[in-house]
């Protein structure tokens, strides 16, 4: 028996420490119309107060204001695991009176965060390269429409490509039970019908147990999540405390999963699908960002067009693109196509000596 | 109060002057009987009230009116139901008589969908401004006709619920714009739609910010200060004003509660009661809208919209009337320019108060 057992059933343990002392980095990004309790939210998934020096605008000031990305760091240590949590929040998405086009900057931000990576993959040195890709994005509908409004379709349209999605209904506690189904019905229609491509959670192993795969179900039955965040302990005299929140006529209880899908929401998005957003980040949504964009480079009409279109965009941005990295990249690819052109041609030389030598042995024959 | 009074005098609901000096009676006449008479003649003809909701969709405008008036005035939708969201703001009225201890009333509600739903919602209060100015178009062409009616009927908007997301925040830019223009043409309500996801504090703190806001742009909502005539009214109307805009929730289904049956919201963590002080403000916004100030809101919408939307109609078209031969007015379009602020109606107050004071 010894002789037939090798060892590597130990990798999953070095995988695990390795991780460990590398520490863990994700990117959330959270959008939707101010006033759905958003900060609220991710204080309560992540129980830290990310949100403590927040300064919300002055009504005068929102009539001007146009939309900012805003980028919060902090990390969460739980049982010796260290995650790296990089918040991308979108303050002043939907509050003007007009606002087209207002996805535009968001668009543009996720963008050039598969630039960075692309640049920093294509680099020289490539031992500490940051990973500031989003993850995922965590988008609120507002539980008073009529489930996706118009401004809601056209960010999701344009994002969905580029990102993970996850839609959520936000202050889920407005709504009585059925009307949080037939919303949720609504939202899930809206989605087939405009073709926005949300996250899809993986399905569970075939040889999982039949009541882990009916939990499974019941959970991605739950989705877009109807949600309630709060970071306020409610001690209602004889019951335990609860995080929730204290009305008149009740107290909502956030970990409740009767009240509202909170725990569903932190279960699948921290617990079980953290490293799988990643990993999709990495291998669907950026390998066809980069596939995109090495496309419309190695083109050569198409080439000057896009590196002149891509100037004027870097330009509108105004980030100091450094032109060394994607020379180099064009580079390579220049002495690619030489060497092609080159081997051809060496290619051609050869068969046209083969013929020659033929034709002249044929000759010689006849002769 | 009297509901028939249809003379409009400018600015003062009361046309009385308060400075003829009393008389002492010798006797009972049976002058105080001409109260009766007021009431008898207005059991007869009954009375009108229009309303207008305005409010992004889904903030419960339709259960609201439902809840006001205890009658199913208009279809409610679920948001389950397919209503694809109009590409532009139609503004949909509907007229109910509805009738309480023999006392008849004839309701007009407006309704806003499409308002404040679009990406671009830039100038979306402009068909709600032409609604309106058209309302008033209509009664001044019947008022200038040479032959009246007895009773014209009065289709101008009488007060303007103005339905604010509970964001919990402040007032957001479309509704400053829309507030801002609204004000200065008819008598506007804000309130807190779906308040039952604010808590009392929240509640409380979004409430003096939306105050707050309104101050800071000078939008004058009704109760408005400048037309309180008397110290009873400033009392009565400070209260109100302390407390705009209402909390409210909307329900027509109804619970029971205790023993009793209720209008709720029934949710898994308790019964959202509508007429219940500690849940909502709903019997605020009732007692404000039809138990105290319906003739009030009436009174203003004459008195004083009515008057200057009148007064810019005139002078733009350079005619005074003079003689029994009236000359038809120009009909320019009412478009949304056409409304100076309140402000010029309180100074004409003001002036002839002081003129009286030094006749005496």
């Amino acid at each position: 028996m010894d002789k037939e057992y090798v060892g590597f059933a130990a990798l999953p343990n070095q995988l695990h420490r390795k991780s460990v002392k590398k520490g863990f980095d994700f990117t959330l990004m959270v959008a939707g119309e101010s006033g759905l309790g958003k900060s609220t939210l991710i204080n309560s998934l992540f129980l830290t107060n990310l949100y403590e020096d927040r300064h919300l605008p002055e009504a005068s000031a929102r009539l001007t204001q146009t939309l900012t990305i805003e980028r919060r760091g902090v990390e969460i240590e739980e049982g010796g695991i260290k995650v790296k949590l990089t918040l991308v929040d979108t303050p002043g998405f939907g509050d003007s009176v007009d606002c087209s086009d207002c996805w535009l900057p968001v668009v543009r931000f996720i963008e050039e965060q598969f630039e960075q990576y692309l640049r920093d993959e294509s680099g020289l040195n490539r031992k500490n390269i940051q990973d500031s890709r989003v993850h995922c994005c965590l988008y609120f509908i507002s539980p008073f429409g009529r489930g996706l409004r118009p401004l809601d379709v056209a960010f999701l349209r344009a994002v969905h490509d580029k990102v993970n999605i996850i839609p959520v209904i936000a202050k889920a506690d407005a709504l009585m039970p059925k009307e949080t189904q037939a919303l949720k019905q609504r939202i899930r229609d809206q989605l087939k019908e405009e073709e926005i491509n949300i996250y899809q959670f993986p399905d569970c192993d075939s040889d999982e147990d039949e009541d882990f795969k009916r939990q499974d179900a019941e959970m991605k039955e739950s989705i877009p999540f109807a949600v309630v965040g709060s970071c306020e302990v409610v001690r209602d005299g004889g019951t335990r405390p609860v995080r929730g929140r204290r009305y008149s006529w009740g107290t909502v209880e956030v970990e409740n999963p009767h009240h509202c899908d909170f725990l569903n929401l932190r279960r699948m998005l921290v617990q079980t699908h953290l490293q799988d957003l990643k990993e999709v980040t990495h291998d669907i949504l950026y390998e066809g960002y980069r596939a995109s964009c090495l496309q419309s480079l190695a083109r050569p009409g198409a080439r000057d067009r896009a590196s002149r279109s891509k100037l004027s965009r870097q330009s509108a941005t105004e980030i100091p693109l450094p032109m060394l990295p994607l020379a180099e990249t064009e580079k390579l690819i220049r002495e690619k196509d030489e060497e092609l052109r080159r081997m051809q041609e060496m290619l051609e030389k050869m068969q046209a000596q083969m013929q020659q030598s033929q034709t002249q042995g044929e000759q010689s024959d006849a002769l | 109060m009297d509901p028939l009074r249809q003379s409009p005098s400018p600015c003062s609901s009361r046309p009385s002057s308060p400075k003829t000096p009393p008389c002492e009676m010798l006797g009972y006449v049976g002058i105080e009987a001409v109260l009766d008479q007021l009431k008898i003649k207005a059991m007869k003809m009954g009375f009108e009230f229009n309303i207008m909701v305005v409010g992004q969709s889904g903030l419960g405008k339709s259960t609201m009116l439902n809840t006001l008036f205890k009658s199913k005035v208009w279809k409610c939708t679920l948001p389950g139901l397919a209503m694809p969201t109009p590409q532009t703001l139609q503004l949909k009225s509907v007229t109910h008589v509805i009738e309480e201890k023999g006392v008849k009333l004839k309701l007009t509600v407006t309704d806003t969908p499409g308002f404040g739903d679009q990406i671009n919602n830039d100038k979306c209060w402009n068909p709600i401004l032409g609604y309106i100015n058209e309302q008033y178009e209509r009664y001044l062409q019947e008022e200038i006709l040479i032959t009246r009616q007895r009773h014209i009927p009065d289709t101008r908007v009488h007060c303007c619920v103005y339905f604010v997301p509970p964001t919990g925040h402040c007032l957001r830019p479309l509704d400053i714009e829309f507030l801002q223009r609204l004000c200065r043409t008819v008598n506007v309500v804000p309130v807190i739609a779906r308040a039952d996801s604010l808590t009392l504090e929240e509640r409380e703190a979004f409430r003096r910010r939306i105050q707050h806001n309104l101050r800071t742009h000078c939008i004058e909502v009704y109760p408005q200060k400048c037309f309180d005539e008397d110290i009873n009214d400033r009392i009565l109307n400070s209260k109100i004003r302390d407390r705009i805009p209402f909390a409210v929730v909307g329900a027509d289904r109804q619970h029971l509660v205790n023993g009793r049956c209720v209008l709720g919201r029934k949710t898994k963590w308790g019964i959202i009661e509508v007429e219940n002080m500690e849940h909502c403000e709903f019997p605020l916004l009732r007692d404000l809208l039809i138990r105290s100030h319906l003739q009030d809101l009436k009174d203003i919408t004459h008195n004083v919209h009515y008057e200057n939307y009148r007064v810019c109609r005139l002078n733009e078209s350079h005619v005074l009337p003079h003689g029994p031969c009236w000359v038809n007015l120009a009909p320019t379009p009412p478009g949304p320019s056409v409304a100076p602020g309140p402000s010029k109606a309180c100074r004409q107050a003001r002036e002839d108060s002081d003129d009286n004071e030094d006749d005496y």
